[in-house]
């Protein structure tokens, strides 16, 4: 490979690598991986990073639901306890599920506008390298003297500024994460303004390349945001500084209002791509073009706008005034409105459609059922009287969970079994690709679904030993997340399968109801592509025969 | 091959080491620092070899890009997808500075009241915070760090008020000049202007002595001295990295960089002080002034 030459000695050897679209990987794997400037090798990086924590971040929920399996307490320490809940939300939020929709655009939005790479490829490189260093510190808290953090991951002072040793390298790796994904969030706009080909305008773009937009703005607007949150934390720790402190005239809630003024967003951020992908999914194999395509777009925008103005409903009992209980209500209530577009359009697309059920269909189906209940219950919690009993129980977590698992990682996995014949050239096993939904929906309700009872009924979240009337709920509960997580090596199974023992070669258009620019490169995707970009009309585009 | 490769593709650099070097110098800077931050002071000079390699990153970096900017390698569409980034890098600024003054006017016009007893606060105020009257600035009910005074408006932040506006009037009298090709005028107005943001920094610095010796205020001087000192003490950081890349933008003009139609990297720094000077306005009106 020819890197260009940092020493200054001239550049003329490297042009032609810019001109050569023949599949050249770098040799080696320095060159090929670390530094790499490849959206394709960057997009695998932040997979196969993603899965990774994924499976940390499992293990994290296996000790908190082995620990909950009964009353009493039998395996970890109370400390230890909280050091896990914390530990795997900070993990599955920011090293799972974001660097996952990460490498999902790193792949899929070069491909699906047109473009040789992602606009700033050196940038990109950057945005993945810095994560394995940011979770390395994050987890290396765990060995602390002090263990890990265990004030939640919302490090509420004056709690989480009780953390002992850990505290600093939580902060810091809490700003290297936002770093990485404020500049991948640059590069994914700078991507979809600039390096779209020709007659790909906006309202021809893909969903998944809308939705990646949006998310894009709303990251770029939270991540600093949490950055200045946990900077005054930090100062607040080590400095003196009064922000959260009452004495000082500062005031804990008003870290809550910072936080929550990015968290809310960040929720979006993890959801709207997962919406972006099942707006591809579903029309490929109803073999029918998205329903109401324009309306989609606008009810995305609409939903990152009220995203910003929310964000007090996860603080309705810190003793708001009246009116901030009552517009957060409200304005919580309206995203209703857009999201029920989002799951009408969707239905309305299947709606007499010639419906097949390939797994990512499956995921993408159980995705619009499942993360439907997780909207409902949201609708309940965003209401002010009735969140004064919510709050801070189980029905708050299975209200996320719900979400987040059965919403995004669903999403994800539909996205992964979608896209990997594209990937690697090879189909993956339509029957472990069954299998795994199959559990996984299974599962994830035996798993969460008694967690609302669980909170109706009064169970704290947070806490390692319960009252025993809630013991039968949380057994059925730990049986589901055990039999979850022994789910997901399905998966693992299918992808190691699918990339180096399937015989079963993928073409290159993969799915014959599927539309849109990946589909007219070959399959496995060539190291490089759209070198010279191809022009776009109105039948390559995924929802043709929409007005709009 | 010559200094020009085909302007019809876009441009993408095959390999780079530049991201590890910076990844692995902030995490040595951070690592460090947190180390330090628990007690160890030897772990300082891994803060500053940690930013001695982030520096060094980006020297490689930068020198990298430009040399492939001043031999051609670029056309418009690389262009703008730098002018993109710099926008939403910006903003991505404009972000962390609103975190910062959003706390400033919670603490303000909501918290410290509260504390007085306002709204339906009345119980704060009687039984936690007796006696206590909402007044700013405050040090809070506990007064925290002691008795202490604030740095008029109409001093020297008024004279920094008006030395970074003019800064902004010279940099862009160097950008006429860049675009008239008059290069003499040009890295004079740039050396004037980088000489204006040194000086707003000699000021801001005699002006924290004078906080920390004279009047007491510090960084511990409750929500005032914290809210204080963070707002200005990230703008003046940021004036601090704008004026080193106004230095290196002038030394690269003086080195015949640029053209009078292609100058991105000119443009980017000067949104970038222009961006750092409409923070500080806002600063002077509601750190100083108001």
């Amino acid at each position: 490979m020819s890197t260009i030459a940092s020493d200054g000695t001239d550049l003329g050897h490297d042009t032609h690598d810019a001109h050569d679209d023949h599949d050249h990987k770098p040799e080696g794997f320095l060159d090929r991986w670390v530094f790499t400037t490849n959206h394709k090798d960057i997009g695998t990086l932040y997979l196969v990073f993603a899965l990774l924590m994924f499976f940390i971040g499992g293990a994290m929920a296996m000790v908190i639901r082995a620990e909950l399996f009964m009353p009493g307490m039998q395996l970890v320490r109370p400390d230890f306890f909280n050091q896990m809940t914390t530990m795997h939300a900070l993990i599955m939020v920011f090293g799972a599920v974001m660097p996952a929709w990460v490498g999902f655009a790193n792949w899929m939005i070069p491909l699906q506008v047109g473009a040789p790479d992602m606009a700033l490829p050196r940038m990109n490189n950057f945005s993945f390298w810095i994560l394995p260093f940011a979770f390395t510190m994050l987890l290396s808290t765990l060995f602390m003297d002090s263990g890990g953090p265990a004030a939640g991951w919302t490090l509420y002072p004056p709690l989480s500024l009780q953390t002992g040793s850990s505290f600093a390298f939580v902060v810091f790796a809490v700003h290297m994460m936002g770093i990485s994904s404020i500049m991948g969030a640059i590069n994914i706009i700078a991507t979809i303004f600039n390096m779209r080909a020709p007659g790909m305008t906006l309202l021809r773009m893909p969903l998944f390349v809308w939705t990646w937009l949006i998310t894009a703005f709303l990251l770029i607007a939270a991540m600093p945001v949490l950055a200045g949150a946990v900077t005054m934390l930090l100062t607040d720790h080590f400095f003196g500084t009064s922000f959260f402190n009452a004495a000082g005239g500062g005031d804990p809630v008003m870290f809550q209002h910072i936080f929550w003024f990015f968290g809310h967003p960040e929720v979006y951020i993890m959801i709207l791509p997962a919406f972006g992908v099942v707006s591809e999914i579903l029309p490929t194999f109803s073999r029918k073009p998205l329903f109401g395509y324009a309306a989609m777009v606008y009810a995305t925008a609409s939903i990152a706008f009220l995203s910003f103005i929310v964000w007090a409903h996860h603080m309705f009992t810190v003793g708001m005034p009246l009116e901030g209980e009552l517009f957060f209500m409200y304005a919580t209530m309206l995203i209703a409105v857009p999201t029920g577009v989002k799951v009408f359009n969707w239905v309305s697309t299947m709606w007499k459609g010639s419906m097949t059920f390939e797994t990512p269909m499956l995921f993408a189906i159980g995705f619009v059922v499942l993360f439907t209940i997780g909207g409902l219950s949201g609708l309940m919690l965003a209401i002010t009287a009735a969140d004064l009993q919510y709050h801070d129980t189980y029905f708050v977590v299975a209200h996320f969970h719900y979400v987040l698992v059965p919403g995004a990682v669903f999403t994800l996995m539909a996205g992964a079994y979608y896209w990997l014949p594209k990937w690697t050239g090879n189909m993956y096993s339509e029957r472990w690709g069954k299998i795994h939904f199959w559990c996984s929906a299974i599962f994830v309700n035996v798993l969460f679904f008694p967690q609302h009872y669980l909170g109706l009924a009064g169970m704290p979240r947070r806490i390692p030993d319960y009252s025993p009337q809630f013991a039968d709920f949380n057994m059925w509960s730990s049986i589901g997340g055990f039999a979850f997580g022994a789910s997901q090596l399905i998966f693992v199974g299918v992808i190691i399968h699918c990339v180096w023992f399937s015989k079963k070669k993928a073409t290159a258009q993969v799915w014959e109801g599927a539309k849109g620019l990946e589909w007219t490169v070959p399959s496995p995707a060539p190291h490089h592509t759209f070198t010279k970009p191809p022009v776009v009309d109105d039948t390559m585009v995924a929802h043709a025969d929409e007005a709009h | 091959m010559g200094t020009h490769a085909d302007k019809s593709i876009y441009y993408v650099p095959h390999g780079t080491k530049w991201p590890m070097v910076g990844s692995l110098g902030i995490t040595t800077m951070l690592v460090s620092t947190a180390v330090w931050l628990n007690g160890a002071t030897a772990a300082q000079w891994g803060l500053y070899l940690g930013l001695a390699i982030i520096i060094f990153m980006f020297f490689g970096w930068f020198a990298e890009v430009i040399r492939e900017s001043e031999g051609g390698y670029y056309n418009t569409q690389v262009d703008a997808s730098f002018r993109i980034g710099m926008v939403w890098f910006i903003f991505s600024e404009v972000m962390f500075f609103a975190c910062f003054f959003g706390a400033l006017f919670y603490a303000r016009t909501l918290a410290v009241p509260w504390l007085g007893g306002e709204g339906n606060n009345a119980a704060t105020n009687e039984f936690l915070w007796q006696g206590f009257v909402p007044t700013w600035p405050t040090n809070g009910p506990g007064e925290i760090g002691g008795d202490f005074q604030t740095i008029p408006a109409f001093g020297v932040p008024f004279l920094n008020t008006l030395i970074l506006l003019t800064s902004g009037v010279t940099l862009t009298l160097a950008h006429h000049a860049l675009r008239a090709n008059q290069r003499k005028p040009l890295v004079i107005w740039l050396a004037l202007t980088v000489a204006l943001g040194a000086l707003f920094m000699f000021y801001q610095v005699e002006e924290y002595g004078e906080a920390y010796n004279h009047l007491g205020l510090t960084l511990g001087s409750g929500i005032y001295g914290s809210t204080f000192f963070m707002l200005t003490g990230f703008h003046g950081l940021h004036v601090t990295l704008g004026a080193i890349m106004l230095f290196v933008i002038m030394i690269r003009c003086a080195r015949g960089h640029f053209k009078p139609d292609y100058h991105f990297g000119f443009e980017a720094v000067a949104w970038y002080w222009h961006f750092v000077d409409v923070v500080w306005l806002g600063l002077f009106i509601f750190v100083y002034v108001l």
